[in-house]
C-alpha cells in the first residue's frame, strides 16, 4: 500500500499512509519518555507503581509464551520470578557479602530460572490441561515453602524475614537509586529505573513477536492445537514445550531481578499463590496468545486497582467517614468478579489473538 | 511407639475430613470434569456460618448438642445454595467450553467467595466455640479424643450415605450415567442439568459438616481456611483416582495418615533440616508424584468421554 | 535433521532423511503404474505383533513395500489397518515383531523421530491444525527439513530470514501442487471436506517423506474427487514418494495400487496385485463371504 494519500505537498495529510503510522509512533515514544515526570509530579509513588506495572508487563509477556503461544496452563508462574528476585538478592546484598554487578546477575538469574523452569515443566509434560495447571500450582507452592524455609540449618533464604538492603543496580559510579538532576530535570531513583525497565520491556516485546512469528512460534502452535498431529509431523513436542517453559521462566527470572534491585528487600511474601493468578490473570483478560493483548492486561490490572484505592478511600470517608471496605478487599472482589465476568462474556479476551478467538467460538 | 499410634490417630481423623471434602471434587471432576477451585471455599463457609449460629446460641440455655446440630443445619443450606448458585451463574454457560475457561472461573469464584467471607466476618481468625464436652480415651499410649471420635464417626456416616444414594437410587443412577456419558444419559431421558446441579449441591452439603467438623477441630475459622484444605483434598480425590468415591476415600484417609506420620517423624528422619512445617510440601508432593506415575490413580480414574 | 537445499519449484522430493550419507539418487525416474522401481523394499514388516489388554489386534504380520510401489492395505473393519500404522508411526510403542525403513530399525522411536527419518502419516479422522490457516499447515510441516532455533527467531539472522521465505515458498508450492492453492489463508477447519483431505496431504508432503502413508484418504469423497485423488497420487509416486494407503474404496484400490495387503482380525491373509487378490477365496469370505470385494 504504497503513498496513499500524497497529495499536494509534503505533508499535506499525515493522517494517512505509512508515515501516519511513524507519527503515531513518535507521539507514543515522546508520551513515554515524558510520563515519568507527569507522575512524578503527582508524587512518586506513581512512578513506583508505573514501574511495578511495567515488571508485571514483562511477567505476562514471559507467562504468554507458555500460556499463550504453547497452551500449556501454568499456575505457579510466580516461582520464576521468585528464583530470579532471589538470584539477584543473593549475589547483590549483605546476606552473603556479595556484590556483583546487575549486568551480571540479570543473565545469572535468568539462567537459573531457565533451569528452573525445565526442571519444572518435564514432569508435567504428558499431562492433560487442568492436571498440568495443578501442577504447576504445587511446584509454585513448594518453592514458596521452601523460600520460606530455607534459614535452617543453614541460612540461604533468610526465610520469612527475607533479605534486605540489596544492592540497587550501578554502572561504575552512576546509582540508580540516588536523584539526580540533570539538565534541569529531577530523575529520582524511579524514574531512572523507569527508563532503563522501559527498554527491557520494548526488548522483551520484540522478542516475543518475533518468537511467534517464527518456526519456534509455529511448532508451539502446533503443539498447542494438536499434539499428535504435530508429533506426526516430526515436531519433537517435549523439547518444544521445554523450550516454552525455559524462555518463559526466564523472563520471569530477569523481571525478578529487576524487582529485587528496585524494592531494595524481597521475601517470600510478594511470591504468593495470589500473585501467579494474577499473571495469569493480565494474560487471559488481556487476550492471550496476542502480545499487544498482553501488555495491556497486564497495565490494566497494574493500575486500575490503585486508580481504584485513590478514588475510593476518600469516597469511602466521605460517604461513610470510615473505610467500610478495604481498597484492598474491594481490588481482590472485583478481580475474582471480572475473571468470572470475562470468561462468560469474552472468554478470548479484551484483544484476542485471531486464532485463540476462533478456539474459544468453538462450541460442542 | 506412642507416636506412631497418636499420628495414626491424627491421621485418621484428618483424614476422615479430606475424604469427605474430597468427595466433593471427585464427583463434580467426575460428571463434567471440571476442578471446583472453590471448593474449598464452600467448606470456610460451612465453617463460618456454623461458628456464627453458634456463637450465637452459646449464650442461651440451649443443650451444646442442640446448638452445634443447629449449627450444622444452618451450615448445610447456606453452602447449599452457594453451590447451586455457582453451577447455575457461572459454570453452566461453560460447559462447552474448552478447559481453561472454567478453570478461570473457578478460581474467579473462589477469590470473591472469599473475600466476602472477609467482609462478613472480619479478616482475624475466629475461635471457633468448642462447647461440647467431649471425654479423651487413652489408648495404647496414645489419646483419642471425643471430637476426634465424632469426627470419624460422622465422616463414616456420610461416606455410607453418600454410597447408598449414588449406588442405590434414580437420582444416583443418573448421576453415574451422566458422568459417563451425558449426552447419551440425555438421550435416556435424564435431566442432564438438574444431575450436575444435583452433584454440586450434595458435595456442598458434604463440605459445610466438614468445615463444622475442621472449624471444631483446630478450635479456628478464618476465611483463608478453605485454600490449602481444599487442595490437600484434592490430591487426595486424585490420588485415589479422580471421579472414584472409593477412590477419594481412600484417597483422603491415606493422605492424613501419611501426612501425620511425616509431621511427626520428620524431624528425626532428617535431622532436623526439615521439620514439620514442611508438612503442606509434602502434600503437594504426593500430588505431583501421582500425576506424574500413576495419572488415574490408585484405585483408577471414572471420567467419561467428554464430548 | 539435514539441511537440504531447496531444489526448485515443482514435484516433491524424496531424499535422505537423515543426516547419514546420503545413498538415494537426486532424481527419480518417471515410473508407470504397477511399476516398483527395485532396488529392494523401502519398509518391511515381520511378525508384528500388538496386544490391547486381552485383544489380539495384530498377530505375526508380515510383508514388506517396494520403493516407488503403491501399495493398499485393506480389510473388514477392525481388522487392525489403523492399529497397523499407529505401529508403523510410533504411536504404540514397540512391540513384538517391527519394521525396518530404509534398512533401518523403527522400534523404539517417537513418531517425530520416525517423521525425521521419512514417514509421514495422514489421519483418518483428519487431524489439522483447525485453527490455523492452510498455510500456516503446511508451513509446519516444513518444521522437521528446517533449523531455525530461538537465537535465530529473535536475532533475525540472514539465514533465518531466508529459511522462513524458503519455507511459504515451499509450502505455497505444495499448496499447489494438491490444488487448493487459492484457499492457502483460509482457515483450515473451515475448509471444505475434500480440501481439507488435500491439505493433510500436503502438509504430509511438507515432511519430504520417502513413504506417505494415507490413512482413508478418500473417505467422504465422491466419485470426482476421488478421481482427481487418484491422479493426485498417482503423481505423488511419479515423483518418487512410495504410498501406502489403508481404503475402502474398492475401485480406487483396484485402480491405484500396486499391490495390497489384506487383513482379517489382525491376521495376513492375502497379499499381492489386486486382481489376484479379489479372486482369492479367502479374501472373499472375510468379507462377508460371496460378496466379494470390488463390488463396492
Amino acid at each position: 500500500m504504497k503513498h496513499q494519500g500524497q497529495v499536494a505537498g509534503r505533508g499535506a495529510n499525515i493522517f494517512a499512509g505509512p508515515q501516519a503510522k511513524w507519527v503515531g509512533v513518535a507521539l507514543i515514544a515522546l508520551a513515554l519518555a515524558g510520563l515519568p515526570f507527569a507522575l512524578a509530579a503527582a508524587g512518586t509513588a506513581w512512578v513506583r507503581i508505573t514501574n511495578l506495572a511495567i515488571l508485571f508487563v514483562f511477567l505476562s509477556l514471559g507467562l504468554n509464551i507458555v500460556v499463550g503461544f504453547a497452551g500449556l496452563l501454568d499456575l505457579g508462574y510466580i516461582a520464576f520470578y521468585a528464583v530470579g528476585a532471589y538470584a539477584y538478592a543473593l549475589l547483590a546484598s549483605p546476606h552473603f557479602n556479595l556484590h556483583l554487578p546487575f549486568w551480571v546477575i540479570l543473565p545469572i538469574g535468568a539462567l537459573v530460572a531457565c533451569v528452573f523452569g525445565v526442571l519444572l515443566g518435564a514432569p508435567t509434560l504428558k499431562l492433560r490441561g487442568d492436571y498440568l495447571a495443578i501442577v504447576t500450582l504445587g511446584f509454585g507452592e513448594i518453592v514458596r515453602i521452601f523460600l520460606n524455609n530455607l534459614s535452617q540449618p543453614v541460612n540461604i533464604t533468610n526465610g520469612p524475614q527475607g533479605i534486605s538492603r540489596i544492592d540497587p543496580f550501578r554502572i561504575g559510579t552512576f546509582s540508580f537509586s540516588q536523584t539526580e538532576t540533570l539538565f534541569g530535570l529531577v530523575f529520582s531513583g524511579p524514574i531512572k529505573y523507569y527508563y532503563l525497565l522501559l527498554v527491557l520491556l520494548l526488548l522483551a516485546i520484540v522478542i516475543n513477536l518475533r518468537l511467534q512469528h517464527s518456526r519456534i512460534g509455529r511448532a508451539w502452535e502446533a503443539v498447542r492445537e494438536d499434539e499428535i498431529a504435530a508429533r506426526a509431523m516430526g515436531i519433537d513436542t517435549t523439547r518444544i514445550k521445554l523450550l516454552a517453559f525455559a524462555m518463559g521462566a526466564s523472563f520471569g527470572g530477569v523481571a525478578g531481578g529487576m524487582f529485587a534491585a528496585i524494592q531494595g528487600f524481597i521475601s517470600p511474601e510478594s511470591f504468593v499463590l495470589v500473585e501467579s493468578v494474577m499473571v495469569l490473570s493480565m494474560v487471559v483478560l488481556g487476550g492471550m496468545g496476542n502480545v499487544w493483548g498482553v501488555v495491556l492486561g497486564a497495565v490494566l490490572l497494574s493500575f486500575v486497582p490503585e486508580l481504584l484505592r485513590y478514588t475510593v478511600e476518600p469516597l469511602q470517608k466521605s460517604l461513610f467517614g470510615r473505610s467500610v471496605v478495604e481498597p484492598e478487599v474491594i481490588r481482590m472482589l472485583l478481580f475474582g468478579l471480572a475473571l468470572v465476568l470475562m470468561m462468560l462474556y469474552r472468554p478470548a479476551g479484551l484483544l484476542p489473538s485471531a486464532v485463540r478467538k476462533r478456539e474459544l467460538a468453538k462450541s460442542e | 511407639m506412642d507416636i506412631f499410634l497418636q499420628q495414626i490417630i491424627n491421621g485418621l481423623t484428618l483424614g476422615s475430613v479430606y475424604a469427605v471434602v474430597a468427595l466433593g471434587y471427585t464427583m463434580v471432576y467426575g460428571i463434567i470434569q471440571l476442578i471446583n477451585f472453590a471448593h474449598g471455599e464452600v467448606v470456610m463457609i460451612g465453617a463460618m456460618v456454623a461458628f456464627s449460629v453458634i456463637t450465637v446460641l452459646a449464650g442461651t440455655a440451649l443443650p451444646p448438642v442442640l446448638i452445634v446440630l443447629t449449627g450444622i443445619l444452618a451450615a448445610i443450606p447456606a453452602c447449599m445454595l452457594v453451590g447451586y448458585a455457582m453451577e447455575r451463574i457461572a459454570y453452566r454457560p461453560l460447559r462447552g467450553a474448552p478447559r481453561l475457561a472454567p478453570l478461570i472461573t473457578a478460581i474467579g469464584i473462589s477469590i470473591i467467595l472469599q473475600h466476602v467471607a472477609l467482609l462478613v466476618w472480619s479478616r482475624n481468625p475466629l475461635a471457633f466455640p468448642q462447647i461440647i464436652p467431649l471425654a479423651s480415651f487413652e489408648v495404647g499410649g496414645a489419646i483419642v479424643t471425643g471430637v476426634q471420635i465424632a469426627i470419624i464417626l460422622t465422616s463414616v456416616l456420610m461416606m455410607g450415605g453418600l454410597t447408598l444414594m449414588v449406588y442405590r437410587t434414580k437420582l444416583g443412577i443418573a448421576m453415574r450415567a451422566t458422568s459417563q456419558n451425558p449426552q447419551v444419559a440425555g438421550l435416556m431421558g435424564i435431566d442432564i442439568d438438574r444431575v450436575i446441579a444435583f452433584t454440586f449441591v450434595v458435595g456442598a452439603a458434604l463440605g459445610a459438616v466438614a468445615g463444622v467438623m475442621v472449624g471444631t477441630y483446630y478450635g479456628v475459622a478464618h476465611y483463608s481456611m478453605g485454600s490449602l484444605l481444599g487442595m490437600k483434598a484434592f490430591s487426595a480425590a486424585v490420588l485415589g483416582g479422580i471421579g472414584n468415591l472409593a477412590g477419594a476415600m481412600l484417597g483422603g484417609i491415606l493422605l492424613g495418615v501419611v501426612e501425620a506420620l511425616t509431621a511427626g517423624y520428620i524431624g528425626d528422619l532428617t535431622n532436623n533440616v526439615f521439620g514439620s512445617n514442611y508438612q503442606d510440601v509434602f502434600a503437594f508432593l504426593v500430588l505431583i508424584a501421582v500425576l506424574v506415575f500413576r495419572p488415574s490413580g490408585l484405585l483408577g480414574e471414572r471420567v467419561g468421554d467428554r464430548a | 535433521m539435514s539441511g537440504r537445499h531447496e531444489q526448485g519449484a515443482g514435484a516433491p522430493r524424496s531424499g535422505d532423511a537423515t543426516d547419514r550419507d546420503c545413498r538415494r539418487p537426486p532424481t527419480m525416474p518417471m515410473l508407470e503404474p504397477g511399476q516398483s522401481i527395485g532396488g529392494g523394499a523401502l519398509l518391511e514388516c515381520t511378525g508384528l505383533n500388538k496386544r490391547f489388554g486381552g485383544v489380539l489386534a495384530l498377530a505375526e504380520v508380515g510383508f514388506s513395500i517396494n520403493r516407488g510401489e503403491i501399495y493398499g492395505l485393506i480389510g473388514p473393519n477392525g481388522a487392525g489397518k489403523t492399529t497397523l500404522f499407529n505401529a508403523l508411526t510410533g504411536i504404540y510403542p514397540s512391540e513384538a515383531g517391527g519394521f525396518r525403513f530404509d534398512g533401518e530399525v523403527l522400534s523404539g522411536l517417537t513418531p517425530d523421530q520416525i517423521a525425521a527419518r521419512g514417514v509421514a502419516r495422514t489421519f483418518q479422522n483428519i487431524r489439522l491444525f483447525g485453527n490455523l490457516s492452510a498455510l500456516d499447515n503446511v508451513m509446519i510441516g516444513r518444521h522437521v527439513r528446517t533449523r531455525a532455533g530461538v537465537f535465530g527467531a529473535v536475532l533475525r539472522t540472514r539465514a533465518t530470514l531466508a529459511e522462513e521465505a524458503a519455507i511459504e515458498k515451499r509450502a505455497l508450492e505444495l499448496l499447489g501442487y494438491v490444488g487448493i492453492a487459492a484457499r492457502a489463508n483460509e482457515v483450515a477447519r473451515q475448509l471444505p471436506y475434500g480440501d481439507q483431505r488435500r491439505l493433510e496431504i500436503a502438509r504430509a508432503l511438507a515432511t519430504e517423506p520417502q513413504l506417505l502413508a494415507l490413512d482413508e484418504p478418500a473417505a467422504g469423497m465422491n466419485a470426482t474427487e476421488t478421481a482427481e485423488l487418484k491422479l493426485l497420487l498417482q503423481r505423488v509416486r511419479a515423483d518418487g514418494i512410495t504410498i501406502l494407503l489403508i481404503e475402502h474404496d474398492m475401485k480406487l484400490v483396484m485402480g491405484l495400487c500396486d499391490r495390497v495387503l489384506v487383513l482379517d482380525y489382525g491376521r495376513k491373509i492375502a497379499e499381492g496385485p489386486p486382481r489376484a487378490v479379489q479372486r482369492d477365496p479367502r479374501v472373499i469370505e472375510a468379507y462377508l463371504g460371496g460378496a466379494g470385494v470390488g463390488a463396492a
